[in-house]
């Protein structure tokens, strides 16, 4: 047990790597998402800022802050600008909760690879995400156009009616594993059954239509392609955040990409066995190769949350809520009811 | 690790709890009421987790500040803001409302007087891990036959709204 001094000292480092690190990652992300997406449709993405692009993010970064920031005169101005702020500190509070790997000991102090293990991780993970929905609302209230209120209001719809099904495909994993705690529920897909096939929970826990159903809520509740009506251009001009420009519109584009991360996390932790994997070689490898395989599988869903944008049109809306209320949810709640059974038949 | 300064997040919370619930009804913007109330109702989640209830104090968040809120903002935001600014906020009918306020005041009273014959002296903790658990066994175990009433009114309310929102069905 630690003395409170050291807690507070390793906490705030820790606080301060995982916002650095995820930052970074969001940056690079919009960065992959150009290049991959312009090499799916035959075009090479940005090239000119230095090699790859690599530094096209920094640009963009310093375009942001350097752009005049317009207020337009018919906003309500305290909303206005706490709308993206809600949204940003939504995305970034729920990796707080997210474990990266295993325990380590670095200068005497042991202590997990994530900033804090509660045993409601995934509870506060679902709620603050469920709070990240306010951002976009108000947002949409508060620019007092058109445009902007009729994508809050789809935004709102959109995810309160996904969260449903996203919510009870997690409820699988969780009577497989017994726990709220991420690093219980991580613990639990550890080793393999038959010789060889790993003990995740989309394989060994059954969760298989779980897990495709966390996918594509997930994809709904980030607002992303092909669920982006609360932003389609061809019919809202941006949506919610048609009146924003300069920093508060880059808030907006940071929590998106921050929740994307956040479900990657998520989907990794709950249905691919997290950090698991094979683990050889000196101490020091020892302690990166688990972070190096959970990073592994967040950039596979990242790369996946591409490829689909790259592929797929958009729903219509009226296709959108039919397919959340009569085809996920009565999926998700039959997936429920089986694993139930399962377990109690088990056990 | 000890838990630390608790009396001042209690009366902190409740302070914030108390304050966002005034602002519920003197507000005349009615989204500035919604807003109050979110806060009143995350306040009150963060109650929850000091009594040891973090379950309870996830699904308030999920469901009420959550869920339950954002299709109040929903509706809200679909309202004439100007014409409802106009309308009157408070109606007249104060002698129920004195009444009522006083009858809620003595019970609150009298509770607090018998707090220590009402209640258990110490509160039941459990180890934090199984709190969840605790709370399926007293719902699908003692209290089943409440908790499943309980979910039959829902479906009715919910049949009633879908029967009076829609003309033909």
């Amino acid at each position: 047990m630690l003395s409170i001094e050291t807690f507070v000292v390793v906490s705030v480092i820790k606080i301060v790597i995982a916002l650095f690190v995820l930052l970074t990652a969001v940056a690079y992300t919009v960065w992959l998402e150009r290049k991959v997406v312009g090499h799916i449709q035959n075009r090479w993405g940005p090239t000119r800022v230095g090699p790859f692009g690599l530094l096209q993010p920094l640009a963009d970064g310093i375009k942001f802050i350097f752009k005049e920031d317009l207020t337009p005169p018919h906003v309500y101005k305290p909303l206005y600008i706490a709308a993206p702020m809600i949204a940003l500190i939504c995305a970034l509070t729920s990796i707080a909760v997210i474990p990266i790997g295993n325990w380590v000991t670095i200068g005497g102090v042991h202590t997990p690879l994530q900033i804090t293990d509660l045993n409601i991780g995934l509870l506060i993970i679902l709620g603050i995400t469920s709070l990240g929905v306010y951002g976009v609302a108000l947002a949409g209230w508060s620019s007092n156009s058109k445009y902007s209120l009729l994508g809050g209001l789809r935004a709102s719809a959109q995810m309160v009616s996904y969260e449903v099904s996203l919510g009870l495909s997690l409820i699988g994993v969780l009577i497989v594993a017994g726990s709220f705690s991420l690093r219980d529920i991580v613990d639990g897909q550890g080793g393999h059954f038959w010789g060889f096939i790993p003990k995740w929970n989309i394989f060994y826990g059954g969760q298989f239509v779980a897990f495709f159903i966390y996918l594509i809520s997930a994809y709904a509740e980030t607002n992303r392609v092909p669920f982006d009506l609360p932003e389609a251009e061809s019919e809202l001009v941006a949506g919610y955040h048609t009146e924003y420009s300069a920093m508060k519109f880059a808030m907006f584009f940071m929590a998106e990409y921050a929740n994307m991360i956040t479900v990657a996390c998520v989907a990794s932790l709950l249905f691919l066995g997290g950090w698991h994997g094979p683990v050889f070689g000196p101490p020091i490898l020892q302690a990166i190769l688990p972070v190096f395989w959970f990073v592994l599988r967040v950039f596979g869903f990242l790369f996946v949350y591409i490829w689909v944008r790259g592929t797929l049109p958009r729903f219509r809306y009226d296709q959108l809520m039919a397919f959340g209320w009569k085809f996920l949810l009565p999926l998700a709640i039959a997936n429920l009811v089986i694993t139930a059974l399962v377990v109690a038949w088990r056990a | 690790m000890q838990p630390i300064a608790t009396t001042f997040f209690f009366y902190f919370l409740s302070a914030l709890t108390v304050l966002s619930g005034v602002l519920v009804i003197t507000r005349k913007n009615p989204v500035h009421s919604a807003l109050a109330l979110i806060v009143a109702l995350l306040a009150q989640a963060a109650l929850y987790l000091m009594l040891y209830a973090p379950f309870v104090a996830g699904v308030q968040i999920i469901l009420y500040a959550g869920g339950i809120m954002v299709l109040f903002l929903f509706v809200i935001m679909l309202v004439n803001i100007e014409q409802s600014q106009r309308e009157e906020q408070f109606n007249k009918q104060w002698i129920i409302g004195l009444a009522s306020a006083i009858a809620l005041g003595a019970l609150f009273v009298f509770v607090f007087a018998k707090s220590k014959s009402l209640f258990p002296d110490r509160g039941i903790s459990m180890p934090e891990g199984s709190n969840t658990q605790q709370v399926a066994v007293l719902l699908y175990g003692n209290y089943m036959f409440a908790f499943e009433i309980a979910s039959l009114l829902l479906l009715v309310a919910i049949i009633g709204a879908v029967v009076m929102a829609k003309k033909r069905i």
